[in-house]
């Protein structure tokens, strides 16, 4: 009897520190969904906070006025006058007009260096196509030089504005006022490649890249990575052999995806010769990265069909063949589309084995196909975030807002296909 | 079902054709590799060359001098690259690697040097540096003192302490963060320069490189270097502030800033234009890249290239490269050049 009750005495007593252990437990767990959340809500508002600004592009617009003898240009269709031609001097002149005290040697530097570098070639090529606009003046935009973008777009941040000088601060301020320099949506960001300079740097090139790199990687990946999964789950006798296919390829989905750039290198540029920097061996190698992940969750979704479905078949006469591809492999492709999708978009922000085979470049045109030079999105990212002009820096983030766009949509789309498509039995 | 089978078929069909169609095309784009101190300035080049031709802009790939060597002499042939920038000379090794695989005729162009300087407020001391000294002032493990061959944690906090001809002012440099190409550089050139004037430690560089190369390259971590920003305009104003801090930055910088701020002389030479190209100041290195002969008609726009880097507004005293940082050869020695590069001169190996 007495033994009896300080049994139940034992278990009043341990109850309450049961209940604080559990508690204990719960609130760790809490801590650490807290500590997630707050390392990916810092990391947003930082990438935000620092790359909003990338999607703003600073314009000058100006009356230009196109001189023949300001230019040295008599004949915009002879190609000799055009190569020997000063484009700038329009431009000068026509921030002259709203300066006039800016004369002299570096003053009209300073003037000069308030647009992008672009902005002579592009007073060229309208000339170039329209010869009749010589000795006119032509309203022209022209993206602002990076320092006047910088000091625009952190008017009320000092630290920004040191690399104009005071005079060109004035000009400026002047300018904004009138509304001759003014902020608009940059679409120069989506329009095109890669550039020096932040204002004329757009990615493009980077976006056409990552394209045409995944186009490859998923026509390799995906039908032989179901290929490989549907004979190893309904074909592949079981034995030494099978398994120990099975491991190496648990092995190779954890190997590190530099190694596999190190084989892209040796094997099809090194033997087959092809060409570096392109689409089609960034995409190969991304697929061999990426083979064992389809397989692993191929073999999955093919194992989580119901036996009695293949039964159910066969009962009826069915094939093995039969079986399989009109039973198995539909029930099973929602979930081989999700792996297949969370492997790519592991695949699109990879930059490690690229780097061996030369897609860490400088490119400005955009990629026109498969074995034209090309970079990837995280690349594109990774060199602005390495370039020390400020431009870049906000460049590097809007390019990271553009890659998690993205990744989030490709795995919203994963989740929404095995949703739709995935039945319970 | 018919559906999924026709589009699985054309998945792979379209596969295998990307996998299979032939790597060995012609190709439009001219492909540079090489050195990360050349690649600012050729980017620059690249792309106005591609903004005013109508070449596609060539590619460029950052793969350090070594690296850029090594791919170019693989071999002849467009998977090979056409041009490779270095921010050293060729060795002779590399240049029989070249020919060995049948990279016969090189055309080396040498496009201008690259100087890095200590400078302090003009309203301080003038001060004449050897490497030695600044090795002392800036090395986290210095021989010690005392004498004997070990060494120690770098006691100096006074110039005055390393060499009595030194003005007596506290030690405060400032410098650019790892991350930056002039850290490399001077770690490379001034750092190394004077850690290898001593005995102990020139000794080590064969019997351990590894442990030579830490204590060569390691700055002090204990104050009187501090890391600036990339932001060159922040530590002018605080050199102006401060007259007896020194920094360190690009030639490009001094000159700009001329007036506000004056250069050490190192091991008693004041970098000038014609010290930092004429290899007399020891803070310098000069800037090359190399032509693949062979290449040049097959890919489209070599020639045009280069023309356009050697052209005057590109590498003369006020071209757009100065503008990145560049200091540019003597104008005899530009002339020469570019005329050398016009006809393609290929090297022989004996000016290595």
């Amino acid at each position: 009897m007495t033994d009896q009750r300080s049994q139940a005495e034992i278990v009043r007593q341990s109850l309450k520190r049961r209940y604080r252990k559990e508690r204990r437990f719960r609130l760790y767990g809490i801590l650490a969904i807290f500590i997630a959340l707050a390392s990916l809500f810092i990391l947003f508002a930082d990438i935000i906070g620092k790359g909003h600004t990338g999607f703003v592009k600073t314009t000058i617009t100006l009356d230009v006025p196109l001189n023949s003898d300001a230019m040295y240009l008599d004949d915009p269709t002879d190609k000799d006058q055009i190569s020997m031609a000063d484009f700038s001097a329009p431009i000068i002149a026509a921030l002259q007009t709203h300066f006039p005290e800016a004369e002299g040697g570096s003053a009209r530097r300073e003037l000069a260096r308030m647009v992008g570098s672009y902005a002579p070639s592009e007073v060229r090529r309208l000339l170039e196509k329209n010869p009749e606009l010589l000795n006119t003046t032509q309203t022209m935009e022209f993206l602002a030089h990076d320092t006047v973008s910088v000091y625009v777009k952190h008017a009320d941040n000092p630290s920004y504005s040191i690399r104009l000088s005071e005079r060109q601060q004035g000009w400026v301020d002047e300018l904004v006022e009138k509304g001759v320099i003014d902020t608009s949506f940059n679409d120069v960001l989506f329009s095109r490649g890669d550039s020096r300079e932040p204002g004329n740097a757009g990615i493009l090139g980077a976006i056409v890249g990552s394209l045409l790199t995944m186009l490859v990687t998923l026509a390799i990946s995906f039908p032989m990575g179901i290929a490989a999964a549907i004979y190893l789950e309904e074909f592949a006798p079981q034995n030494r052999i099978t398994d120990f296919i099975e491991v190496n390829i648990n092995n190779l989905a954890a190997v590190p995806s530099i190694i596999f750039g190190l084989l892209g290198l040796a094997v099809f540029i090194g033997l087959f010769g092809m060409p570096r920097s392109v689409p089609v061996v960034g995409g190969l190698v991304l697929a061999l990265m990426t083979l064992p992940t389809i397989i692993i969750s191929s073999r999955a979704a093919i194992k989580s069909v119901p036996p009695s479905i293949r039964e159910a078949a066969e009962g009826i006469g069915a094939s093995k063949m039969q079986v399989v591809l009109h039973h198995v492999v539909p029930l099973a492709m929602p979930g081989m589309l999700t792996g297949s999708i969370i492997g790519m978009a592991q695949a699109l922000g990879e930059t490690a084995p690229l780097l061996l085979i030369g897609m860490v470049a400088f490119i400005v045109d955009v990629p026109d196909g498969f074995f034209s030079s090309a970079t990837v999105l995280p690349v594109q990212i990774y060199l602005w975030a390495s370039s020390s002009e400020q431009g870049f820096v906000e460049l590097a983030s809007a390019g990271i807002m553009v890659l998690l766009a993205f990744m989030i949509s490709m795995n919203a789309l994963a989740i929404w296909l095995r949703k739709r498509l995935e039945r319970r039995w | 079902m018919i559906k999924l089978k026709t589009a699985l078929t054309t998945v792979a069909l379209a596969g295998s054709i990307a996998a299979v169609s032939t790597p060995a095309m012609a190709r439009d784009t001219i492909n540079i590799v090489g050195s990360s101190t050349v690649y600012p300035f050729a980017t620059v080049v690249a792309e106005r060359f591609g903004r005013n031709t109508d070449f596609p802009t060539p590619k460029l790939e950052s793969t350090g001098s070594g690296g850029g060597l090594k791919l170019f002499c693989e071999g002849v042939g467009t998977q090979h690259p056409d041009i490779t920038n270095a921010s050293r000379r060729m060795k002779i090794s590399e240049f029989e690697n070249c020919q060995a695989n049948g990279v016969k005729e090189i055309t080396e162009v040498r496009i201008g040097a690259d100087g890095i300087v200590m400078a302090n407020s003009s309203e301080g001391e003038k001060i004449d540096l050897s490497l030695k000294h600044v090795f002392l002032a800036l090395a986290k493990d210095v021989p010690n003192p005392d004498g004997g061959n070990e060494l120690v944690a770098n006691p100096y906090q006074n110039w005055s302490e390393i060499d009595s001809s030194l003005p007596d002012m506290e030690i405060s440099v400032m410098g650019p963060p790892p991350t930056s190409g002039t850290r490399d550089a001077f770690v490379e050139l001034a750092m190394e320069g004077g850690c290898k004037q001593f005995e102990m430690i020139a000794a080590m560089e064969d019997a351990n490189e590894d442990k030579f190369k830490s204590v060569c390259h390691s700055i002090r971590e204990d104050g009187p270097f501090v890391e600036a920003g990339e932001n060159d305009n922040l530590i002018v104003q605080r050199l102006v502030q401060d007259p007896e801090t020194l920094g360190i930055f690009g030639y490009s910088f001094l000159m700009e800033n001329r007036g506000q701020i004056q250069a050490a002389t190192i091991d008693g030479v004041e970098p000038t234009p014609e010290s930092i190209s004429g290899d007399e100041y020891p803070v310098a290195r000069s800037l090359w890249f190399y032509i693949k002969k062979a290449h040049v008609g097959v890919v489209p726009g070599i020639q045009e290239y280069v023309a356009e880097f050697t052209s005057e507004g590109t590498w003369g005293d006020n071209g757009y490269l100065v503008d990145v940082g560049l200091i540019p050869l003597p104008r005899e020695q530009r002339m020469a050049t570019a005329k050398r590069v016009k006809d393609l001169e290929p090297m022989t190996g004996q000016e290595l």
